[in-house]
């Protein structure tokens, strides 16, 4: 009886390793995934920018559980701090429909792993490579670009307006913000 | 928002304030400025401050009450960055000097000349990753001058020296690293040869100092920091605090727990003032970090008060702490006002500083002693300043506790009037304090100390006070202890006041329009809609014509107007630490902007 329990529960435990097991997850701290993304709906010819897609932000940005892990990690790395609840401080604002440096999942994941010139400090290295996925699919859904479904609804928190959930459907806007960069003369 | 809870309770803390003493006041003079304040006028302002009292007063009077009403534009100038524009024109001889935000751009333009155009301008080319780790948009307070040569702050922390001629860098010296969130903002202050200077990034975890640089090579002469054991602060034998909680050894570690005075703060962004004749150099240290008060049991010594040191050597003379343990982000780093005045039948040299907490101190600059703190702006938060201990008095109802919203806390964290100037008039002996009217919720969180983050722990959001205005632009009696009159105005002031000779006072505000008011009656006599909003300080000048000219920066920006200048999201109420939720309104008031406006009569 008792060795049945214990095989039991070693094949549950076994089990359960296998479920955590996400193939995108190879070594957290070390692997990066490698989306080919343009920046810019700009190429040389007429095709438009080459791109590949894994698949991987959609996987991301229409699941609670990433969305939610994103909005936790958001804050313990201190996103909010420059960032606000999404509406912006030091740096730029990140609910609306305005990207710097694209609005698109894959683009946000960049800019959290390279950092921006502009003040945006690089976290390469600081956050597992799944978890800066997290982070990024929360991102999209402050301004509504993930399903409602997946969507977080009200915090515990002081409430600084209507939760994601709430939100209209948002249209990313690539580039039309002038960068600060832009705002200096010379 | 509990309007009438509200006005209760500001009620009380009014009635609770100790009550005046039973003097003969009407024939009490007015304080005046101290003889080295004094000087003849000679038409230039060349420190932001205007003189070593802080007064910003000018002796000028060709501008007066009756002919303010045709004041006209004289010329303009584009800094060419549309952000924040808090600093100070200053002009010297022939030349006006005008320092952009972020990136720090000087510029010399050329009043001998039609149009005043530009002579040479220099770019000290800061780092661009600085812009992330200023808390509260990319604001320069002004550059100062002396011998010869423009002394300026860059947001990436260098101090530089640039020959007020010709343009050229003299000198230019890194003091602070912005992967540790250290910046720099503020407008030195050059006395005796030494250019005093401090650090930037209270909500970073920066631990704050004060530094004198040799004026002539930019070598740092001493550095005194306001957090940690005694010996890096300063202190020595001759340190002699008014006040028993200021006693005692290494206080700058014993209260705070473990090695957090190493992130705690106290950093030196805003006015100096120095006492040439008692040889005293005068500083504000800002909020201790993070703004969560939980993290940080204790006095946080030497954190949100006002130093005394010796120019020559940094060390600390008198110290006062006006918010020990501070609850809400009340950083002390506003105007000092030197001033001479009788005090209880006796003549006393003291200190004038319209406080974050919302009260106007009077201290005795020689001690450090408070002889009054008097509200100027609607209180919950606080009941009134202990003169026997010194202390102030919070109101344990409004203090912080973790995820715990607490409504209706009055001042808000930019305090009862953040970093912009009053004017002190050498005429009519009043103090013009340019401030705010708001209240906010708060909420403590906990932070997470990551270098080159911010270090917070807090979610705000602030909204107008009483009477549903957000400024108010206040003439004060100092030897009453009371406001003679105050003009409201819908949106927070973040401009900083000047007062002159012919009984005129300006100001400018966050709508963007330049007034002129009456400095005794208060009558508005002359505005002028800029382009866009003003957070600027004015200063006055007279010209090469021998005329006299009125002049400000507009451009709305810094921490109020950050919703504006940073392009933030107003659904997010918590937007710029929480000010955006009260300017909403403020996106559809005003656009980004940059300019120099010059004024003079017909
Ligand atoms: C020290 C302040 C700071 C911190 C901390 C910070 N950011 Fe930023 N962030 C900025 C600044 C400043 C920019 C603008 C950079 C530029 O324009 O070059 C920016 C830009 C961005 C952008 C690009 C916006 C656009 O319009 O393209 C995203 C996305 C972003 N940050 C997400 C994050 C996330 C996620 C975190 C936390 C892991 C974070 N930031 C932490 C300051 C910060």
């Amino acid at each position: 009886m008792r060795r049945l329990l214990v095989m039991s529960l070693t094949a549950l435990a076994l089990a359960a390793c296998e479920r955590e097991d996400r193939e995108y997850r190879a070594n957290p701290v070390t692997s990066e995934t490698n989306e080919k993304i343009a920046l810019s709906p700009l190429s040389a010819g007429p095709s438009g920018p080459t791109e590949q897609r894994s698949g991987l932000g959609k996987e991301y940005e229409e699941n609670a559980y990433h969305i939610s892990q994103g909005q936790r990690l958001y804050v313990w790395f201190n996103c909010n701090g420059c960032h606000a609840n999404g509406g912006g401080d030091s740096g730029p604002a990140l609910m609306d429909d305005r990207w710097i440096y694209g609005g698109q999942i894959g683009n946000i994941v960049q800019t959290i792993r390279e950092g921006r010139p502009n003040g945006m400090p690089s976290f390469r290295g600081k956050i597992p490579d799944d978890q800066i996925w997290q982070i990024a699919a929360y991102i999209r859904s402050m301004g509504r670009n993930v399903p409602k479904a997946a969507a977080p609804g009200r915090k515990d928190d002081l409430s600084p307006g209507p939760a994601e959930q709430r939100r209209p459907p948002g249209e990313v806007i690539d580039g039309g913000q002038t960068p600060p960069s832009a705002q200096m003369p010379q | 928002m509990g309007g009438a809870r509200l006005a209760l309770s500001v009620a009380l803390s009014l009635i609770l304030q100790p009550a005046l003493p039973l003097l003969a006041q009407s024939t009490l003079p007015q304080p005046s400025a101290p003889p080295f304040a004094v000087t003849p006028e000679d038409g230039q302002w060349s420190i932001p401050q205007k003189n070593f009292a802080s007064t910003r007063y000018s002796d000028l009077s060709e501008i007066n009450t009756d002919n303010v009403k045709s004041l006209q534009v004289a010329f303009t100038f584009s800094t060419g960055v549309n952000k924040g524009q808090e600093s100070a024109p200053l002009v010297v001889g022939g030349t006006m000097y005008v320092l952009s935000p972020y990136p720090n751009i000087l510029y010399a333009l050329d009043l001998t000349r039609p149009g005043a155009p530009m002579k040479w301008q220099y770019n000290p080319k800061p780092a661009a990753a600085a812009q992330g780790v200023a808390c509260c948009d990319v604001v320069n307070r002004g550059p100062t001058f002396a011998n010869g040569r423009i002394f300026f702050t860059t947001l990436d922390a260098h101090v530089v020296a640039v020959n007020a001629e010709t343009g050229e860098e003299v000198w230019k010296t890194k003091l602070g690293d912005i992967n540790r969130g250290e910046t720099m903002t503020m407008a030195p202050l050059v006395a005796k040869d030494k250019v005093f200077v401090g650090i930037s990034g209270g909500e970073y975890g920066v631990r704050g100092w004060i530094q004198a640089l040799d004026a002539n090579t930019g070598q740092s002469v001493w550095k005194a920091y306001n957090t940690g054991p005694d010996q890096d602060v300063k202190i020595g034998p001759n340190f002699k605090p008014f006040y028993d909680s200021d006693k005692g050894k290494d206080l700058g570690v014993t209260t705070w727990p473990a090695d957090a005075w190493q992130q705690g703060g106290g950093t030196v962004w805003g006015w100096l003032s120095y006492d040439p004749d008692l040889n005293l150099l005068y500083h504000g240290t800002g909020n201790p970090g993070p703004w969560n008060p939980n993290q940080r049991p204790g006095d946080n010594k030497w954190t949100a008060g006002i130093f005394a040191r010796d120019p020559d050597t940094g060390e600390a003379r008198w110290f006062y702490q006006t918010a020990p343990h501070d609850l809400h982000d009340w950083d002390n780093i506003n105007e000092l006002i030197l001033l001479d005045m009788e005090w209880e039948g006796k003549p006393r040299k003291v200190l004038v500083h319209p406080g974050r907490t919302g009260f106007l101190y009077v201290i005795d600059r020689t001690t450090g002693e408070v002889l009054s703190a008097k509200p100027f702006h609607a209180l919950t938060a606080v009941t009134g300043v202990d003169l026997q201990t010194g202390r102030i008095q919070y109101n344990s109802e409004k203090e912080p506790v973790n995820n715990r919203v607490i409504r209706d806390i009055c001042p808000t964290a930019p305090g009862a009037k953040d970093w912009n100037p009053s004017a002190f008039s050498h005429k009519t002996g009043l103090l013009y304090i340019p401030h705010m009217n708001m209240c906010m919720d708060w909420e403590s969180v906990e932070p997470n100390y990551i270098a080159g983050t911010p270090y917070v722990g807090a979610e705000v959001r602030m909204y107008p006070g009483p009477g549903g205005h957000m400024g108010e632009f206040t003439a004060w009696d100092i030897r009453e202890g009371k406001e003679l009159w105050t003009i409201n105005e819908r949106f927070p002031l973040w401009s900083g006041a000047l007062a002159t000779a012919g009984d005129v006072v300006f100001y400018g505000t966050m709508d963007g329009w330049f007034k002129a008011v009456h400095a005794r009656s208060g009558e508005v006599l002359w505005q002028f809609k800029v382009d866009s909003g003003i957070i600027g300080q004015p200063t006055t000048y007279r010209g090469p014509d021998g005329k006299q000219y009125v002049a400000i920066l507009s451009g709305v920006g810094g921490w109020a107007g950050a919703i504006v200048s940073g392009d933030l999201d107003p659904r997010d109420g918590t937007a710029a630490k929480g000010f955006a939720n009260a300017m909403r309104e403020l996106k559809n008031v005003t656009t980004k902007g940059g300019t120099l406006y010059v004024f003079k009569l017909p």
